[in-house]
């Protein structure tokens, strides 16, 4: 079967990873988070008037644990995807391999 | 695109909750409807909601400010389910990140749940559905409704921060065009790249779902046979 987005994305991925390479590598550049931004704009609008109405109720303590927290977000997503889309494909599979063996490998899958 | 905890003043939060909280009540009615409907759709259902998860999670690096941020992930259970059942799966992310890594809050929950999902999926819907109308190369549409769903999400948030704090203290049309060219300046332009990414990622997730499971699409009218029929064929 056609593989062209597959190519495309990847193409895209690889600009993408590229131009971060180069930058990160003749640049200073900090790569701090966008989230974590807006407070300090708020404190020079507000002249440091503005307190946070409210606290977290839990921080990780340490940028390791949440580096630790946010790779398991993404892996819990990613075995989800992983798991539904290996089922449907198997199932897909033993349907149409199951009445002949001919269709087993149709050119299409 | 999370507001973090506290950053909204109490009136704001409350005014995002009330906006919030019906589509959310709404879209968790569709759910249950859907799903005791159509039992089978449920996969599909975990697949998006994961796929959020995944894409909430990855902080990219971004040339055009040098900061990091997050795709969102919320155009493929658009596409799929509409806004409204969108807005219940950002929750959950929402929420978990509120929870377990102090990423976003629950005071800024009503705000957050309104950019990232309701009217970056809406935006991601729109064009989905226009785009098939259209009918442009499929997965250029999808391409299409993801990326501009997740910068709608961020002009969104850059918009709820400019109306909450808009520059001199007092809210008038040029005070908020001024924070907002601010806030727009961190998160609408760092965003620009990423949500390329987003958009490149959701059009790959979407044509292997058409892949395997392309009846269950067909019956849920998020495409035609004939459409179907002719991916099968072109493959692209």
């Amino acid at each position: 079967m056609s593989r062209k987005l597959e190519f495309i994305v990847l193409a895209i991925l690889l600009i993408f990873a590229a131009q971060f390479i180069y930058i990160s590598a003749t640049t200073h550049a900090e790569y701090g988070g966008a989230d974590d931004k807006p407070a300090g704009v708020i404190d020079q609008i507000t002249g440091g008037t503005y307190k946070p109405i409210a606290k977290p109720i839990w921080e990780p303590p340490s940028a390791e644990i949440e580096s630790l927290l946010f790779a398991l977000q993404a892996a819990i997503g990613a075995g989800v995807i992983g798991y539904f889309l290996g089922y449907y494909r198997a199932k897909k599979t033993m349907k149409t391999s199951l009445p002949t063996n001919e269709k087993a490998n149709p050119k299409g899958q | 695109m999370h507001i973090m905890e506290g950053l909204l003043p109490a009136r704001w939060c409350l005014i995002w909750f009330a906006v919030s909280i019906p589509v959310v009540l709404y879209g968790i009615y569709k759910m249950n409807r859907l799903v005791k409907e159509k039992r089978e759709i449920l996969p599909l259902l975990a697949v998006a909601g994961a796929f959020i998860f995944v894409l909430s999670s990855l902080k990219l690096p971004s040339l055009v400010t040098q900061s990091c941020s997050h795709p969102t992930g919320t155009g493929i259970a658009a596409i799929f389910f509409g806004p409204a059942i969108t807005a219940v799966l950002s929750i959950i992310v929402l929420i978990f990140q509120a929870l377990f890594l102090a990423h976003g809050g629950f005071t800024t929950l009503g705000a957050n749940v309104f950019s990232m999902g309701i009217v970056g999926p809406l935006v991601s819907y729109l064009i989905y559905k226009a785009g098939v109308k259209a009918r442009i190369n499929f997965y250029f549409v999808v391409f299409l409704a993801a990326t501009f769903g997740d910068w709608a999400t961020y002009i969104v948030t850059s918009t709820q921060l400019a109306l909450a704090f808009p520059a001199g203290g007092v809210l008038t049309y040029g005070a908020f065009l001024s924070s907002f060219s601010t806030f727009a300046a961190i998160f609408a332009f760092t965003q620009v790249p990423i949500a390329i990414i987003e958009g490149a990622v959701s059009a790959l997730l979407f044509k292997y779902v058409v892949e395997v499971k392309s009846d269950i699409l067909v019956e849920m009218k998020v495409l035609e046979d004939s459409v179907v029929r002719k991916l099968r064929g072109l493959s692209a």
